[in-house]
Protein backbone atom coordinates (compact mmCIF):
# COMPACT_ATOMS: atom_id res chain seq x y z
CA UNK A 1 0.00 0.00 0.00
CA UNK A 2 1.39 3.34 -1.05
CA UNK A 3 0.75 6.59 0.82
CA UNK A 4 0.55 8.44 -2.48
CA UNK A 5 0.61 7.62 -6.18
CA UNK A 6 1.18 10.49 -8.58
CA UNK A 7 0.06 10.01 -12.17
CA UNK A 8 2.21 11.99 -14.61
CA UNK A 9 5.88 12.99 -14.35
CA UNK A 10 5.73 16.50 -15.83
CA UNK A 11 6.40 19.61 -13.75
CA UNK A 12 3.15 19.10 -11.79
CA UNK A 13 3.95 15.49 -10.87
CA UNK A 14 7.58 16.28 -10.07
CA UNK A 15 6.78 19.19 -7.74
CA UNK A 16 4.03 17.16 -6.06
CA UNK A 17 6.41 14.25 -5.40
CA UNK A 18 9.10 16.46 -3.87
CA UNK A 19 6.56 18.30 -1.72
CA UNK A 20 4.91 15.07 -0.54
CA UNK A 21 8.28 13.91 0.82
CA UNK A 22 8.84 17.27 2.52
CA UNK A 23 5.46 16.83 4.18
CA UNK A 24 6.61 13.51 5.58
CA UNK A 25 4.85 10.92 3.43
CA UNK A 26 6.71 7.61 3.32
CA UNK A 27 5.81 5.45 0.33
CA UNK A 28 5.36 7.68 -2.70
CA UNK A 29 5.32 6.57 -6.33
CA UNK A 30 5.28 8.58 -9.54
CA UNK A 31 4.14 6.97 -12.82
CA UNK A 32 5.12 8.43 -16.19
CA UNK A 33 4.12 6.89 -19.50
CA UNK A 34 7.10 8.37 -21.36
CA UNK A 35 10.63 6.99 -21.00
CA UNK A 36 11.78 10.12 -19.17
CA UNK A 37 10.48 12.55 -16.58
CA UNK A 38 9.80 16.20 -17.41
CA UNK A 39 6.58 16.07 -19.45
CA UNK A 40 6.00 18.71 -22.08
CA UNK A 41 9.03 20.66 -20.80
CA UNK A 42 11.38 18.27 -22.61
CA UNK A 43 10.27 19.59 -25.96
CA UNK A 44 10.01 23.24 -24.84
CA UNK A 45 13.68 24.05 -25.44
CA UNK A 46 13.03 27.80 -25.54
CA UNK A 47 13.69 29.98 -22.51
CA UNK A 48 11.14 31.75 -20.36
CA UNK A 49 10.48 29.28 -17.57
CA UNK A 50 10.94 29.84 -13.87
CA UNK A 51 11.13 33.59 -13.43
CA UNK A 52 8.49 33.56 -10.72
CA UNK A 53 9.61 30.40 -8.97
CA UNK A 54 13.40 30.38 -9.34
CA UNK A 55 13.84 34.12 -10.08
CA UNK A 56 15.85 33.17 -13.14
CA UNK A 57 15.06 32.44 -16.70
CA UNK A 58 15.41 28.80 -17.67
CA UNK A 59 14.62 26.65 -20.67
CA UNK A 60 12.04 23.86 -20.30
CA UNK A 61 14.58 21.03 -19.88
CA UNK A 62 16.53 23.08 -17.31
CA UNK A 63 13.38 23.78 -15.30
CA UNK A 64 12.48 20.08 -15.32
CA UNK A 65 15.98 19.03 -14.31
CA UNK A 66 15.86 21.22 -11.19
CA UNK A 67 12.98 19.09 -9.92
CA UNK A 68 14.38 15.82 -11.27
CA UNK A 69 17.55 16.53 -9.25
CA UNK A 70 15.50 17.28 -6.11
CA UNK A 71 13.56 14.07 -6.66
CA UNK A 72 16.81 12.08 -6.85
CA UNK A 73 17.56 13.17 -3.28
CA UNK A 74 14.40 11.41 -2.10
CA UNK A 75 13.30 7.78 -2.02
CA UNK A 76 10.28 8.37 -4.27
CA UNK A 77 9.76 5.34 -6.49
CA UNK A 78 9.90 6.48 -10.11
CA UNK A 79 8.23 4.28 -12.69
CA UNK A 80 8.84 5.60 -16.18
CA UNK A 81 7.54 3.89 -19.34
CA UNK A 82 4.49 3.15 -17.19
CA UNK A 83 1.05 4.02 -18.44
CA UNK A 84 -1.81 4.31 -15.97
CA UNK A 85 -4.95 2.76 -17.45
CA UNK A 86 -7.51 3.07 -14.72
CA UNK A 87 -8.14 4.40 -11.22
CA UNK A 88 -10.87 2.85 -9.11
CA UNK A 89 -12.88 4.82 -6.53
CA UNK A 90 -10.99 2.73 -3.92
CA UNK A 91 -7.79 4.30 -5.27
CA UNK A 92 -6.44 1.18 -6.92
CA UNK A 93 -4.24 2.32 -9.75
CA UNK A 94 -4.00 0.00 -12.75
CA UNK A 95 -0.83 0.41 -14.76
CA UNK A 96 1.13 -1.30 -17.50
CA UNK A 97 4.80 -1.16 -18.48
CA UNK A 98 7.21 -3.23 -20.59
CA UNK A 99 9.35 -3.88 -17.50
CA UNK A 100 6.66 -4.95 -15.04
CA UNK A 101 3.67 -5.85 -17.17
CA UNK A 102 0.21 -5.21 -15.76
CA UNK A 103 0.12 -4.10 -12.13
CA UNK A 104 -2.49 -2.87 -9.69
CA UNK A 105 -1.14 -0.73 -6.84
CA UNK A 106 -3.27 0.63 -4.03
CA UNK A 107 -2.75 4.07 -2.52
CA UNK A 108 -4.20 6.10 0.34
CA UNK A 109 -4.16 9.19 -1.87
CA UNK A 110 -3.74 9.88 -5.59
CA UNK A 111 -2.61 13.02 -7.39
CA UNK A 112 -3.72 13.50 -10.99
CA UNK A 113 -0.98 15.28 -12.98
CA UNK A 114 -1.54 13.99 -16.51
CA UNK A 115 -1.22 17.35 -18.26
CA UNK A 116 -3.17 18.11 -21.42
CA UNK A 117 -3.28 17.32 -25.09
CA UNK A 118 -3.74 19.44 -28.17
CA UNK A 119 -7.03 20.07 -29.85
CA UNK A 120 -7.07 18.93 -33.45
CA UNK A 121 -10.66 20.00 -33.97
CA UNK A 122 -9.54 23.02 -36.01
CA UNK A 123 -8.68 20.78 -38.95
CA UNK A 124 -11.82 18.70 -38.86
CA UNK A 125 -14.08 21.56 -39.84
CA UNK A 126 -11.92 22.80 -42.74
CA UNK A 127 -13.19 21.80 -46.18
CA UNK A 128 -10.84 20.37 -48.78
CA UNK A 129 -8.74 17.27 -49.26
CA UNK A 130 -7.02 15.38 -46.44
CA UNK A 131 -3.40 15.30 -47.58
CA UNK A 132 -0.31 14.68 -45.43
CA UNK A 133 1.31 17.74 -43.94
CA UNK A 134 -1.28 18.79 -41.35
CA UNK A 135 0.12 18.53 -37.82
CA UNK A 136 -0.61 19.91 -34.41
CA UNK A 137 2.03 22.45 -33.41
CA UNK A 138 3.07 20.36 -30.40
CA UNK A 139 3.63 17.28 -32.57
CA UNK A 140 5.80 19.40 -34.88
CA UNK A 141 7.67 20.69 -31.84
CA UNK A 142 8.46 17.14 -30.82
CA UNK A 143 9.64 16.19 -34.33
CA UNK A 144 11.98 19.16 -34.51
CA UNK A 145 13.31 19.38 -30.95
CA UNK A 146 13.41 15.75 -29.84
CA UNK A 147 13.58 13.71 -33.02
CA UNK A 148 15.56 16.23 -35.08
CA UNK A 149 13.67 16.46 -38.34
CA UNK A 150 11.53 19.08 -40.00
CA UNK A 151 7.83 18.56 -40.72
CA UNK A 152 8.03 20.63 -43.96
CA UNK A 153 9.53 23.72 -45.59
CA UNK A 154 6.77 26.24 -46.26
CA UNK A 155 4.43 26.56 -43.34
CA UNK A 156 1.14 28.21 -42.43
CA UNK A 157 0.07 28.17 -38.79
CA UNK A 158 -3.60 28.16 -37.82
CA UNK A 159 -4.21 29.55 -34.35
CA UNK A 160 -1.93 31.84 -32.39
CA UNK A 161 -1.60 29.80 -29.20
CA UNK A 162 1.83 29.82 -27.61
CA UNK A 163 2.97 26.56 -29.12
CA UNK A 164 2.16 27.85 -32.60
CA UNK A 165 4.06 31.09 -31.99
CA UNK A 166 7.05 29.28 -30.54
CA UNK A 167 7.06 26.95 -33.54
CA UNK A 168 6.90 29.86 -35.99
CA UNK A 169 10.25 31.06 -34.68
CA UNK A 170 11.72 27.62 -34.27
CA UNK A 171 10.96 26.62 -37.86
CA UNK A 172 12.20 29.98 -39.18
CA UNK A 173 15.53 29.44 -37.42
CA UNK A 174 15.70 25.96 -38.93
CA UNK A 175 15.42 27.45 -42.41
CA UNK A 176 11.70 27.03 -43.09
CA UNK A 177 9.55 29.80 -44.48
CA UNK A 178 6.63 30.58 -42.19
CA UNK A 179 4.14 32.40 -44.40
CA UNK A 180 1.56 33.49 -41.85
CA UNK A 181 0.02 32.85 -38.50
CA UNK A 182 -3.77 32.89 -38.86
CA UNK A 183 -6.02 33.67 -35.87
CA UNK A 184 -9.82 33.48 -35.81
CA UNK A 185 -10.27 35.98 -32.95
CA UNK A 186 -9.45 39.64 -33.02
CA UNK A 187 -6.73 39.02 -30.42
CA UNK A 188 -4.07 36.36 -30.04
CA UNK A 189 -4.46 33.74 -27.33
CA UNK A 190 -0.69 33.57 -26.98
CA UNK A 191 1.50 35.53 -24.58
CA UNK A 192 2.53 39.02 -25.76
CA UNK A 193 6.12 38.14 -25.34
CA UNK A 194 5.78 35.34 -27.87
CA UNK A 195 4.09 37.58 -30.42
CA UNK A 196 6.96 40.06 -30.15
CA UNK A 197 9.76 37.51 -29.98
CA UNK A 198 8.49 34.86 -32.37
CA UNK A 199 6.50 36.71 -35.04
CA UNK A 200 7.50 40.39 -35.08
CA UNK A 201 11.22 39.63 -34.82
CA UNK A 202 11.01 37.61 -38.05
CA UNK A 203 8.38 39.68 -39.87
CA UNK A 204 5.88 36.83 -39.86
CA UNK A 205 2.42 38.28 -40.43
CA UNK A 206 -0.23 37.67 -37.76
CA UNK A 207 -3.61 37.67 -39.52
CA UNK A 208 -6.18 38.39 -36.80
CA UNK A 209 -9.88 37.72 -37.57
CA UNK A 210 -8.88 35.25 -40.28
CA UNK A 211 -9.20 31.50 -40.68
CA UNK A 212 -8.20 28.70 -43.01
CA UNK A 213 -11.16 27.93 -45.26
CA UNK A 214 -9.70 25.30 -47.56
CA UNK A 215 -6.84 22.82 -47.71
CA UNK A 216 -5.82 21.51 -51.11
CA UNK A 217 -3.23 19.01 -52.26
CA UNK A 218 -3.22 15.51 -53.59
CA UNK A 219 -0.89 13.54 -51.34
CA UNK A 220 0.76 16.43 -49.57
CA UNK A 221 -0.61 19.87 -48.67
CA UNK A 222 -0.02 22.19 -51.64
CA UNK A 223 -2.06 25.24 -50.83
CA UNK A 224 -4.30 26.65 -48.12
CA UNK A 225 -6.95 29.29 -48.51
CA UNK A 226 -7.25 31.94 -45.82
CA UNK A 227 -10.30 34.20 -45.47
CA UNK A 228 -11.21 37.07 -43.23
CA UNK A 229 -14.02 36.36 -40.79
CA UNK A 230 -16.85 38.49 -39.49
CA UNK A 231 -16.02 39.19 -35.83
CA UNK A 232 -19.61 38.69 -34.70
CA UNK A 233 -20.62 35.58 -36.59
CA UNK A 234 -17.08 34.14 -37.02
CA UNK A 235 -18.15 33.23 -40.57
CA UNK A 236 -15.73 33.73 -43.50
CA UNK A 237 -16.41 36.82 -45.61
CA UNK A 238 -16.70 35.90 -49.32
CA UNK A 239 -14.25 37.70 -51.58
CA UNK A 240 -11.50 38.02 -48.93
CA UNK A 241 -9.68 34.80 -49.89
CA UNK A 242 -5.88 34.76 -49.91
CA UNK A 243 -3.90 31.73 -51.11
CA UNK A 244 -0.69 30.42 -49.58
CA UNK A 245 1.38 27.84 -51.40
CA UNK A 246 2.76 25.69 -48.62
CA UNK A 247 3.53 22.08 -47.76
CA UNK A 248 2.63 22.19 -44.10
CA UNK A 249 -0.26 23.43 -41.96
CA UNK A 250 0.29 23.53 -38.21
CA UNK A 251 -2.64 23.72 -35.83
CA UNK A 252 -2.30 25.62 -32.59
CA UNK A 253 -5.94 25.83 -31.65
CA UNK A 254 -5.83 25.11 -27.95
CA UNK A 255 -5.19 22.50 -25.32
CA UNK A 256 -7.61 20.25 -23.46
CA UNK A 257 -6.89 18.68 -20.07
CA UNK A 258 -6.30 14.95 -20.42
CA UNK A 259 -9.13 13.58 -18.28
CA UNK A 260 -10.10 10.17 -19.63
CA UNK A 261 -8.82 8.57 -16.42
CA UNK A 262 -10.62 11.08 -14.22
CA UNK A 263 -13.89 10.66 -16.10
CA UNK A 264 -13.73 6.86 -15.93
CA UNK A 265 -13.06 7.10 -12.20
CA UNK A 266 -16.35 8.99 -11.85
CA UNK A 267 -14.73 12.31 -10.91
CA UNK A 268 -16.94 15.34 -11.63
CA UNK A 269 -15.53 17.49 -14.43
CA UNK A 270 -16.13 21.20 -14.99
CA UNK A 271 -17.35 21.76 -18.56
CA UNK A 272 -15.60 25.16 -18.58
CA UNK A 273 -12.09 23.99 -17.69
CA UNK A 274 -12.56 20.38 -18.90
CA UNK A 275 -10.73 19.46 -15.69
CA UNK A 276 -12.02 18.19 -12.34
CA UNK A 277 -14.01 20.40 -9.98
CA UNK A 278 -11.77 20.99 -6.99
CA UNK A 279 -11.98 22.38 -3.47
CA UNK A 280 -9.45 24.93 -2.26
CA UNK A 281 -7.13 22.06 -1.24
CA UNK A 282 -7.16 20.75 -4.86
CA UNK A 283 -9.21 17.70 -3.87
CA UNK A 284 -11.59 16.43 -6.53
CA UNK A 285 -15.09 15.06 -5.97
CA UNK A 286 -13.48 11.68 -5.22
CA UNK A 287 -12.14 11.80 -1.65
CA UNK A 288 -8.36 11.46 -1.48
CA UNK A 289 -7.87 12.18 -5.18
CA UNK A 290 -6.25 15.54 -5.94
CA UNK A 291 -5.46 17.31 -9.21
CA UNK A 292 -2.93 19.93 -10.32
CA UNK A 293 -1.27 21.38 -13.39
CA UNK A 294 -2.64 21.22 -16.90
CA UNK A 295 -4.93 18.30 -16.13
CA UNK A 296 -6.88 20.66 -13.87
CA UNK A 297 -6.90 23.74 -16.12
CA UNK A 298 -4.57 24.84 -18.89
CA UNK A 299 -1.70 26.98 -17.58
CA UNK A 300 0.54 29.32 -19.54
CA UNK A 301 3.24 29.56 -16.86
CA UNK A 302 4.94 26.51 -15.44
CA UNK A 303 5.73 28.39 -12.22
CA UNK A 304 2.04 28.37 -11.31
CA UNK A 305 1.85 24.66 -12.16
CA UNK A 306 4.59 24.05 -9.61
CA UNK A 307 2.82 26.08 -6.91
CA UNK A 308 -0.49 24.37 -7.56
CA UNK A 309 1.18 20.95 -7.37
CA UNK A 310 2.75 21.82 -4.02
CA UNK A 311 -0.66 22.86 -2.71
CA UNK A 312 -2.16 19.55 -3.89
CA UNK A 313 0.69 17.51 -2.38
CA UNK A 314 0.49 19.26 1.00
CA UNK A 315 -3.25 18.56 1.10
CA UNK A 316 -2.73 14.94 0.02
CA UNK A 317 -0.22 14.51 2.86
CA UNK A 318 -2.73 15.97 5.29
CA UNK A 319 -5.38 13.55 3.99
CA UNK A 320 -3.08 10.54 4.40
CA UNK A 321 -2.15 11.53 7.96
CA UNK A 322 -5.53 12.73 9.24
CA UNK A 323 -8.15 11.35 6.89
CA UNK A 324 -10.91 13.26 5.16
CA UNK A 325 -11.18 16.76 6.66
CA UNK A 326 -14.48 18.01 8.08
CA UNK A 327 -15.53 20.41 5.35
CA UNK A 328 -18.00 22.52 7.28
CA UNK A 329 -19.73 25.10 5.13
CA UNK A 330 -18.80 25.01 1.42
CA UNK A 331 -18.79 28.18 -0.66
CA UNK A 332 -19.43 27.87 -4.38
CA UNK A 333 -17.22 30.15 -6.42
CA UNK A 334 -19.31 31.77 -9.17
CA UNK A 335 -18.21 33.97 -12.05
CA UNK A 336 -19.53 37.13 -13.68
CA UNK A 337 -18.51 39.92 -16.03
CA UNK A 338 -16.04 38.31 -18.37
CA UNK A 339 -14.55 35.78 -15.93
CA UNK A 340 -14.85 32.42 -17.66
CA UNK A 341 -13.98 30.01 -14.84
CA UNK A 342 -12.25 29.75 -11.49
CA UNK A 343 -10.03 27.16 -9.85
CA UNK A 344 -10.88 26.19 -7.18
CA UNK A 345 -14.61 26.03 -7.84
CA UNK A 346 -15.41 25.44 -4.16
CA UNK A 347 -13.89 26.82 -0.97
CA UNK A 348 -14.29 25.54 2.60
CA UNK A 349 -13.58 28.56 4.80
CA UNK A 350 -13.74 26.73 8.16
CA UNK A 351 -10.05 25.94 8.69
CA UNK A 352 -8.52 28.45 6.32
CA UNK A 353 -5.61 30.39 7.77
CA UNK A 354 -3.54 32.27 5.21
CA UNK A 355 -4.70 33.52 1.84
CA UNK A 356 -6.45 31.32 -0.70
CA UNK A 357 -5.33 31.62 -4.27
CA UNK A 358 -8.09 31.70 -6.87
CA UNK A 359 -7.03 31.38 -10.51
CA UNK A 360 -9.21 32.40 -13.43
CA UNK A 361 -9.26 33.62 -17.01
CA UNK A 362 -11.15 36.41 -18.74
CA UNK A 363 -12.93 36.14 -22.09
CA UNK A 364 -11.63 39.30 -23.77
CA UNK A 365 -8.94 41.95 -23.51
CA UNK A 366 -9.42 44.19 -20.45
CA UNK A 367 -7.65 47.52 -19.96
CA UNK A 368 -7.40 49.05 -16.49
CA UNK A 369 -9.88 47.08 -14.44
CA UNK A 370 -10.80 45.69 -11.06
CA UNK A 371 -11.45 42.20 -9.85
CA UNK A 372 -14.39 42.33 -7.47
CA UNK A 373 -15.24 39.43 -5.17
CA UNK A 374 -18.69 39.61 -3.62
CA UNK A 375 -21.09 37.46 -1.67
CA UNK A 376 -24.76 38.20 -2.26
CA UNK A 377 -24.79 41.97 -2.71
CA UNK A 378 -21.82 42.61 -0.40
CA UNK A 379 -18.47 43.44 -1.99
CA UNK A 380 -15.79 41.67 0.04
CA UNK A 381 -12.62 42.28 -1.89
CA UNK A 382 -11.31 44.25 -4.85
CA UNK A 383 -7.99 44.24 -6.64
CA UNK A 384 -6.80 46.46 -9.47
CA UNK A 385 -5.42 44.90 -12.64
CA UNK A 386 -3.59 47.09 -15.14
CA UNK A 387 -4.25 44.75 -18.08
CA UNK A 388 -5.76 41.32 -18.66
CA UNK A 389 -6.17 39.12 -21.70
CA UNK A 390 -7.56 35.64 -22.32
CA UNK A 391 -4.11 34.17 -22.94
CA UNK A 392 -2.89 35.04 -19.48
CA UNK A 393 -4.14 33.23 -16.43
CA UNK A 394 -4.98 35.61 -13.58
CA UNK A 395 -4.75 35.04 -9.83
CA UNK A 396 -6.16 36.73 -6.74
CA UNK A 397 -5.21 35.95 -3.15
CA UNK A 398 -8.31 36.00 -0.95
CA UNK A 399 -7.72 36.55 2.78
CA UNK A 400 -9.28 34.00 5.13
CA UNK A 401 -11.39 36.57 7.02
CA UNK A 402 -13.21 37.72 3.90
CA UNK A 403 -13.99 34.12 2.94
CA UNK A 404 -15.27 33.45 6.46
CA UNK A 405 -17.55 36.48 6.09
CA UNK A 406 -19.12 35.10 2.91
CA UNK A 407 -22.38 33.16 2.78
CA UNK A 408 -23.27 30.27 0.43
CA UNK A 409 -21.23 31.52 -2.49
CA UNK A 410 -18.79 34.14 -3.70
CA UNK A 411 -18.75 35.70 -7.15
CA UNK A 412 -15.56 36.69 -8.94
CA UNK A 413 -16.16 39.46 -11.43
CA UNK A 414 -13.99 41.59 -13.76
CA UNK A 415 -15.02 45.24 -14.18
CA UNK A 416 -13.30 47.52 -16.63
CA UNK A 417 -12.78 51.05 -15.26
CA UNK B 1 8.59 57.93 -26.68
CA UNK B 2 8.66 54.30 -27.74
CA UNK B 3 6.11 51.81 -26.51
CA UNK B 4 7.08 48.19 -26.31
CA UNK B 5 6.25 44.98 -24.54
CA UNK B 6 8.90 43.61 -22.22
CA UNK B 7 9.82 40.08 -23.27
CA UNK B 8 12.29 39.22 -20.55
CA UNK B 9 9.68 37.18 -18.73
CA UNK B 10 6.18 35.98 -19.57
CA UNK B 11 4.49 38.79 -17.66
CA UNK B 12 4.91 41.02 -20.69
CA UNK B 13 4.82 44.43 -18.96
CA UNK B 14 4.04 47.37 -21.23
CA UNK B 15 7.03 49.67 -21.23
CA UNK B 16 7.45 53.23 -22.39
CA UNK B 17 10.99 54.33 -23.24
CA UNK B 18 11.78 58.02 -23.46
CA UNK B 19 14.62 58.60 -25.95
CA UNK B 20 14.77 62.25 -24.98
CA UNK B 21 15.33 61.57 -21.32
CA UNK B 22 18.30 59.19 -21.23
CA UNK B 23 16.05 56.27 -22.28
CA UNK B 24 14.10 56.40 -19.03
CA UNK B 25 11.79 53.37 -18.75
CA UNK B 26 8.36 53.35 -17.14
CA UNK B 27 5.76 50.58 -16.84
CA UNK B 28 8.22 47.88 -15.78
CA UNK B 29 7.57 45.65 -12.76
CA UNK B 30 11.19 44.84 -12.12
CA UNK B 31 14.72 46.02 -12.78
CA UNK B 32 15.17 43.59 -15.66
CA UNK B 33 12.44 45.36 -17.58
CA UNK B 34 14.31 48.63 -17.31
CA UNK B 35 17.51 47.04 -18.60
CA UNK B 36 15.57 45.43 -21.45
CA UNK B 37 13.68 48.60 -22.41
CA UNK B 38 16.90 50.60 -22.70
CA UNK B 39 18.70 47.89 -24.61
CA UNK B 40 15.78 47.13 -26.94
CA UNK B 41 15.72 50.71 -28.11
CA UNK B 42 19.51 51.16 -28.31
CA UNK B 43 20.91 47.66 -29.13
CA UNK B 44 18.40 44.79 -29.21
CA UNK B 45 19.58 41.36 -28.02
CA UNK B 46 18.05 37.86 -27.82
CA UNK B 47 18.86 34.54 -26.19
CA UNK B 48 18.99 31.92 -28.95
CA UNK B 49 17.83 28.37 -28.22
CA UNK B 50 18.12 25.38 -30.52
CA UNK B 51 19.44 21.80 -30.51
CA UNK B 52 22.69 20.16 -31.60
CA UNK B 53 23.27 16.65 -32.85
CA UNK B 54 24.20 13.99 -30.28
CA UNK B 55 26.96 11.77 -31.71
CA UNK B 56 25.94 8.15 -31.50
CA UNK B 57 29.37 6.51 -32.20
CA UNK B 58 29.33 3.02 -30.91
CA UNK B 59 26.11 3.51 -28.92
CA UNK B 60 23.36 0.95 -29.14
CA UNK B 61 20.34 2.69 -30.70
CA UNK B 62 17.28 2.57 -28.51
CA UNK B 63 14.11 4.58 -28.23
CA UNK B 64 15.16 6.37 -25.06
CA UNK B 65 18.55 7.51 -26.43
CA UNK B 66 18.55 11.24 -27.11
CA UNK B 67 19.51 12.21 -30.68
CA UNK B 68 19.37 15.98 -30.10
CA UNK B 69 20.73 17.98 -27.18
CA UNK B 70 18.95 21.28 -26.43
CA UNK B 71 21.23 24.33 -26.15
CA UNK B 72 21.06 28.05 -25.45
CA UNK B 73 23.33 31.04 -25.56
CA UNK B 74 24.43 31.72 -21.98
CA UNK B 75 23.55 35.39 -22.52
CA UNK B 76 21.51 37.35 -24.99
CA UNK B 77 23.39 38.12 -28.21
CA UNK B 78 22.82 40.98 -30.70
CA UNK B 79 19.66 40.41 -32.72
CA UNK B 80 21.59 40.83 -35.94
CA UNK B 81 23.75 37.79 -35.11
CA UNK B 82 20.89 35.31 -34.61
CA UNK B 83 21.19 33.66 -38.03
CA UNK B 84 25.00 33.47 -37.79
CA UNK B 85 24.61 31.77 -34.43
CA UNK B 86 22.11 29.33 -35.91
CA UNK B 87 24.67 28.38 -38.62
CA UNK B 88 27.32 27.74 -35.99
CA UNK B 89 24.85 25.66 -33.97
CA UNK B 90 23.94 23.57 -37.01
CA UNK B 91 27.57 22.58 -37.48
CA UNK B 92 28.09 21.66 -33.82
CA UNK B 93 27.62 18.30 -32.12
CA UNK B 94 28.13 16.79 -28.67
CA UNK B 95 29.36 13.49 -27.38
CA UNK B 96 27.62 12.10 -24.30
CA UNK B 97 27.79 12.36 -21.38
CA UNK B 98 26.64 15.96 -21.40
CA UNK B 99 25.83 18.04 -18.31
CA UNK B 100 23.65 21.15 -18.14
CA UNK B 101 25.92 24.16 -18.57
CA UNK B 102 28.65 22.33 -20.53
CA UNK B 103 30.12 24.77 -23.05
CA UNK B 104 29.63 23.57 -26.62
CA UNK B 105 30.79 26.69 -28.49
CA UNK B 106 32.75 29.25 -26.46
CA UNK B 107 32.19 32.92 -27.37
CA UNK B 108 29.66 32.15 -30.07
CA UNK B 109 30.01 34.52 -33.05
CA UNK B 110 32.65 36.45 -31.15
CA UNK B 111 30.23 37.51 -28.41
CA UNK B 112 30.63 37.25 -24.65
CA UNK B 113 28.08 34.43 -24.64
CA UNK B 114 28.84 30.71 -24.83
CA UNK B 115 26.60 28.10 -26.36
CA UNK B 116 25.76 25.76 -23.47
CA UNK B 117 23.84 22.51 -23.05
CA UNK B 118 20.44 22.75 -21.32
CA UNK B 119 19.90 19.07 -20.64
CA UNK B 120 21.79 16.25 -18.98
CA UNK B 121 22.39 13.44 -21.45
CA UNK B 122 23.97 10.18 -20.33
C1 LIG C 1 4.71 24.66 -26.33
C2 LIG C 1 4.56 25.15 -24.93
C3 LIG C 1 5.25 26.28 -24.55
C4 LIG C 1 5.21 26.73 -23.25
N1 LIG C 1 5.96 27.81 -22.91
C5 LIG C 1 6.04 28.20 -21.61
C6 LIG C 1 6.94 29.26 -21.20
O1 LIG C 1 7.62 29.86 -22.02
N2 LIG C 1 7.01 29.57 -19.90
C7 LIG C 1 6.28 28.89 -18.97
O2 LIG C 1 6.41 29.19 -17.77
N3 LIG C 1 5.40 27.90 -19.32
C8 LIG C 1 5.26 27.53 -20.61
N4 LIG C 1 4.40 26.50 -20.99
C9 LIG C 1 3.47 25.94 -19.98
C10 LIG C 1 4.03 24.80 -19.12
O3 LIG C 1 5.08 24.16 -19.76
C11 LIG C 1 2.94 23.80 -18.85
O4 LIG C 1 1.89 24.47 -18.25
C12 LIG C 1 3.43 22.68 -17.90
O5 LIG C 1 4.43 21.91 -18.54
C13 LIG C 1 2.29 21.75 -17.50
O6 LIG C 1 2.77 20.76 -16.61
P1 LIG C 1 2.00 19.43 -16.28
O7 LIG C 1 2.91 18.64 -15.40
O8 LIG C 1 0.65 19.75 -15.80
O9 LIG C 1 1.79 18.69 -17.68
P2 LIG C 1 2.83 17.94 -18.68
O10 LIG C 1 4.13 18.65 -18.76
O11 LIG C 1 2.07 17.74 -19.93
O12 LIG C 1 3.06 16.54 -17.98
C14 LIG C 1 2.08 15.53 -17.89
C15 LIG C 1 2.78 14.19 -17.89
O13 LIG C 1 1.84 13.16 -17.58
C16 LIG C 1 2.12 12.04 -18.37
N5 LIG C 1 0.89 11.23 -18.46
C17 LIG C 1 -0.30 11.60 -19.01
N6 LIG C 1 -1.20 10.59 -18.93
C18 LIG C 1 -0.57 9.58 -18.29
C19 LIG C 1 -0.97 8.26 -17.91
N7 LIG C 1 -2.20 7.81 -18.16
N8 LIG C 1 -0.06 7.47 -17.28
C20 LIG C 1 1.20 7.92 -17.03
N9 LIG C 1 1.63 9.15 -17.36
C21 LIG C 1 0.76 9.97 -17.99
C22 LIG C 1 2.56 12.63 -19.69
O14 LIG C 1 3.34 11.71 -20.43
C23 LIG C 1 3.37 13.84 -19.23
O15 LIG C 1 4.74 13.55 -19.07
C24 LIG C 1 4.41 26.04 -22.30
C25 LIG C 1 3.68 24.91 -22.69
C26 LIG C 1 3.75 24.46 -23.99
C27 LIG C 1 2.96 23.24 -24.38
S1 LIG D 1 9.49 44.25 -16.41
FE1 LIG D 1 10.19 42.51 -15.19
S2 LIG D 1 8.30 41.49 -14.59
FE2 LIG D 1 7.75 42.85 -16.29
S3 LIG D 1 7.93 41.54 -18.12
FE3 LIG D 1 9.88 42.59 -17.85
S4 LIG D 1 11.13 41.11 -16.70
FE4 LIG D 1 8.99 40.47 -16.46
Amino acid sequence: MYDLIIIGGGPAGLAAAVKAKECGLKKVMICERSTELGGILNQCIHNGFGLTYFKEELTGPEYASRFIDMLKETDVEVRTDTMVLDISPEKEVHMVSPAMGYRVEKAKAVILAMGCRERSRGALSIPGTRPAGVYTAGAAQKYVNIDGYLPGRRVVILGSGDIGLIMARRLTLEGCKVLACVELNEYSSGLNRNIVQCLNDYDIPLLLSHTVTNISGDRRVERVTVSEVDNKTKQPIPGTEQYFDCDTLLLSVGLIPENELSRDAGINLDPRTKGPYVYDNMETSLPGVFACGNVLHVHDLVDFVTQEAQRAAAAAAEYVKKGQPERGEVLDVKTAGGVTYTVPQQICPADLEGDTKVSFRVNRVFGKSRIVVSSGDRELFTQKKPFMMPGEMQNVMLPADILKAAEDSITVEARED
Amino acid sequence: MKELICIVCPRGCRLTVNENNDYAVTGNSCKRGEVYGKAEVTAPVRVVTSTVRVLQDGRVPSRDRAVRCPVKTSDAIPKGLIFDAVKAIEAASVKPPVRIGDVIIPHICGTQADLVATKNII
